[in-house]
């Protein structure tokens, strides 16, 4: 296929920054974002560190111009879309055939979570108002409704893949010609359901999580939401696109419903299939973002598919999960912003909490920041519960 | 012992094995009774809810629930502790 | 969106206790409750999977059509990355995220939070068959036969896969509702052109 799909534009909002500018200047000064649970309610605030978005949801509503009683989920959604839109110089929705594709893992989670505490008391009590948008599509709906998207709307729920997913399925919708422009990404806040459940996995660090590190015991949680926006070859003439999505990939890796497989087979087969579509060589990749959740499972596997993908050359590669936490559904749209935004600038992210280089990998990740690299290709890789394995590529 | 395996087959699930297959030093995972990962959270949660018993560091589970063996040895030391 | 080239090679539908396979009911089981009838299911179209048991209703659904499905079908002939598995529904995991939520009370359950997203069942059916191809799954009101169709006709035209489990897999309390069907480029088995209409001609 000839025709290509360019990001126009990109908005995060996560627990280091409330914008992408913001974010960045969190990366440069070395300030992830971790610290002690302020706007979750949970018995375990005193042992497990979160990164949240250091706001409450009245800041949000009105940030976001939603009514504060909504989810989080779509509170975080509604401002990082609205970022990415105008980041984009794109204008007004209205005069494309414009289609929103959103990912998450929770959906209203949290107001649920707070219905059930009145309701679980007394059956009689509990505002019902608050269990409507319990559902993943519900929030979607409500974040294009708000923008005015009616050509198209998607929910995809695949895990910790999510959001890569979604930007592969608005590209496809692109290319398709179906659509000239879709808001891709994902979004998720912190709930009860997602604390309670990671820890039964026991794979939540009870300090800052390391990846990529060897002394690594397992991933903070975090929250946010991230989009960019997808332009067909016509919108992309009318502004000034950041970069292409040249590539993109998914595979099963078929081995467990949440283990990687020891030689992550699934995370190369996304990685070389994204190449594959990129018509590039694993030597082309100037930067990975990593998936790099901090667990001990994930960067041995995701390590060793890159060691047999890009031996003996490894590209500078690190985890932006080091600053923003794991923010699930969303970490997909925060990275692919973060990743597109890099190559735009020439920016390598740096991996922080890193002390001692895995045993088993002949790589370690760049702990410093730095402007000014020359970047043409670009990698971001997510991989999720279920196997599902995503790699996406972006050029200039 | 008898009780822990059916115990075991019962948190895990193990609806086509019966107490008595399970031999008392059989590896309990991969090429023994092929449990997974999931699996091991699950005994920590079996040792908590039937025995009192609780592992913080996730890293012990594969000494204690080696087989049944040590898993009974691991419980009866760790009930005369307290006791 | 071309369809010359594509067809369902076959199709299985599990609702109301009963298993209609290319259209034609090959079993039905009156009285039975989901659980029971679902192991009824395993017992005589698969077993030797003790893993299946420690599968939430959703993935058992899920699984047990797909072992219905491939039936007489065999994939070998495929590479694992060539083959995806693309899925809807509309309640999610609910059903487990209820059960699971109910033993947070207590001892919060590793192996029922597994299950709460439901993507796990197309890693289950993957593991099963080792397919490693391209997956999706949407959450969606109904079953958006015309979206599935045209989804999965362009991951086959683009190269992305050449063989696809697709459909509808629905389950939350006592309600469930599944849909699969094998889509390939090979004419074979059932043979009927990928249509959204015929699609939903084997549905209903």
């Amino acid at each position: 296929m000839s025709k290509g799909v360019w990001i126009a534009g990109g908005g995060v909002i996560c627990g280091i920054g409330e914008n992408l500018g913001a974010c960045l200047d969190a990366f440069e000064k070395m300030q992830p974002g971790m610290a002690t649970m302020e706007h979750l309610h949970s018995v375990h605030a005193q042992t497990f560190p979160v990164v949240e978005v250091k706001a409450d949801n009245e800041t949000l509503a009105e940030r976001a111009g939603m009514p504060a009683h909504w989810s989080r989920t779509a509170l975080l959604s509604m401002i990082a879309a609205k970022e990415a839109i105008q980041s984009s110089g794109i204008g007004e929705l209205k005069q494309y055939r414009t289609g929103l594709v959103s990912a998450n893992t929770v959906g209203g989670m949290d107001k649920t979570e707070h219905f059930m505490e009145a309701f679980l008391a007394d059956p009689k009590k509990g505002r019902l108002k608050e269990v409507v948008h319990h559902e993943c599509g519900s929030v979607t709906e409500l974040v294009a409704d708000a923008l005015g998207i009616r050509h198209h709307v998607s929910t995809i729920s695949t895990a910790c893949s999510s959001a890569a997913n979604a930007l592969m399925y608005g590209a496809r919708m692109i290319r398709s010609g179906m659509l000239d422009v879709v808001i891709a990404g994902g979004t998720d806040a912190l709930t009860r359901f997602t604390l309670n459940g990671f820890n039964t996995l026991m794979i939540l660090d009870q300090q800052k999580c390391r990846p990529f590190d060897d002394t690594r015991t397992g991933l903070n949680l975090g929250e946010g939401a991230g989009y960019v926006v997808l332009v067909s070859d016509a919108v992309a003439e009318k502004v000034k696109p950041w970069c292409k999505l040249s590539g993109f990939a998914n595979a099963n890796d078929a081995y467990h419903q949440t283990a990687s497989s020891p030689e992550g087979i699934g995370n190369y087969k996304a990685m070389q299939g994204a190449l594959s579509m990129a018509a590039l060589e694993p030597a082309d990749i100037d930067y990975i973002n990593l998936h790099g959740t901090g667990t001990q499972n994930n960067d041995s596997s995701e390590g060793l598919a890159i060691e047999r993908l890009f031996a003996p050359a490894f590209p500078p590669l690190s985890s932006t999960k080091s600053f923003t936490g794991h923010t699930l559904g969303a970490s997909g749209g925060i990275e692919a912003v973060f990743a597109a935004f890099a190559l735009k600038e020439g920016i390598i992210y740096p991996n922080a909490q890193f002390t001692t280089q895995m045993k088993e990998l002949p790589f370690k990740p760049v702990t410093t920041f730095s402007r000014g690299n020359v970047l043409t290709h670009v990698m971001s890789n997510s991989f999720g519960f279920g196997g599902n394995c995503s790699s996406l590529v972006f050029s200039k | 012992m008898a009780d822990l395996k059916a115990q075991i087959i019962q948190q895990l699930n193990l609806q086509e094995v019966k107490p008595e297959e399970i031999g008392n030093d059989q590896p309990l995972f991969k090429e023994g009774l092929g449990l997974d990962s999931i699996d091991a959270l699950e005994l920590i949660v079996l040792l908590q809810q039937h025995h009192g018993i609780r592992i913080a560091n996730p890293e012990d589970g594969p000494n204690i629930f080696y087989s049944v063996r040590t898993m009974a040895e691991y419980i009866t030391a760790e009930k005369s502790k307290t006791a | 969106m071309s369809n010359a080239n594509t067809y369902i090679t076959s199709s299985c539908i599990i609702r109301n206790n009963t298993v209609v396979k290319n259209g034609v009911e090959v079993l039905t089981e009156a009285d039975t409750a989901l659980p029971e009838f679902l192991r009824g299911l395993y017992d005589r179209f698969s077993g030797q999977y003790p893993k299946f048991h420690k599968m939430d209703l959703l993935s058992k659904l899920g699984w047990i059509a797909t072992e219905v499905l491939l039936q007489d079908m065999p994939m070998e002939t495929y590479a694992p990355e060539e083959t995806g598995v693309v899925l809807a529904n509309t309640s999610s995991s609910l059903d487990t995220d209820e059960r699971y939520f109910e033993t947070v009370r207590e001892i919060a359950s590793p192996a029922l939070f597994v299950y709460t997203l439901p993507n796990i069942v197309i890693g289950e059916i993957s593991i099963r068959h080792k397919l490693k191809g391209e997956n999706a799954f949407f959450v969606a009101e109904t079953f958006d036969i015309e979206f599935i169709t045209g989804y999965v006709q362009q991951l086959l035209d683009t190269g992305a896969i050449n063989a696809c489990i697709c459909g509808w897999v629905e389950q939350y309390h006592i309600t469930y509702d599944a849909a699969l069907y094998l889509i390939e480029k090979n004419n074979r088995g059932l043979g009927v052109s990928f249509t959204a209409e015929s699609i939903r001609k084997l549905y209903l």
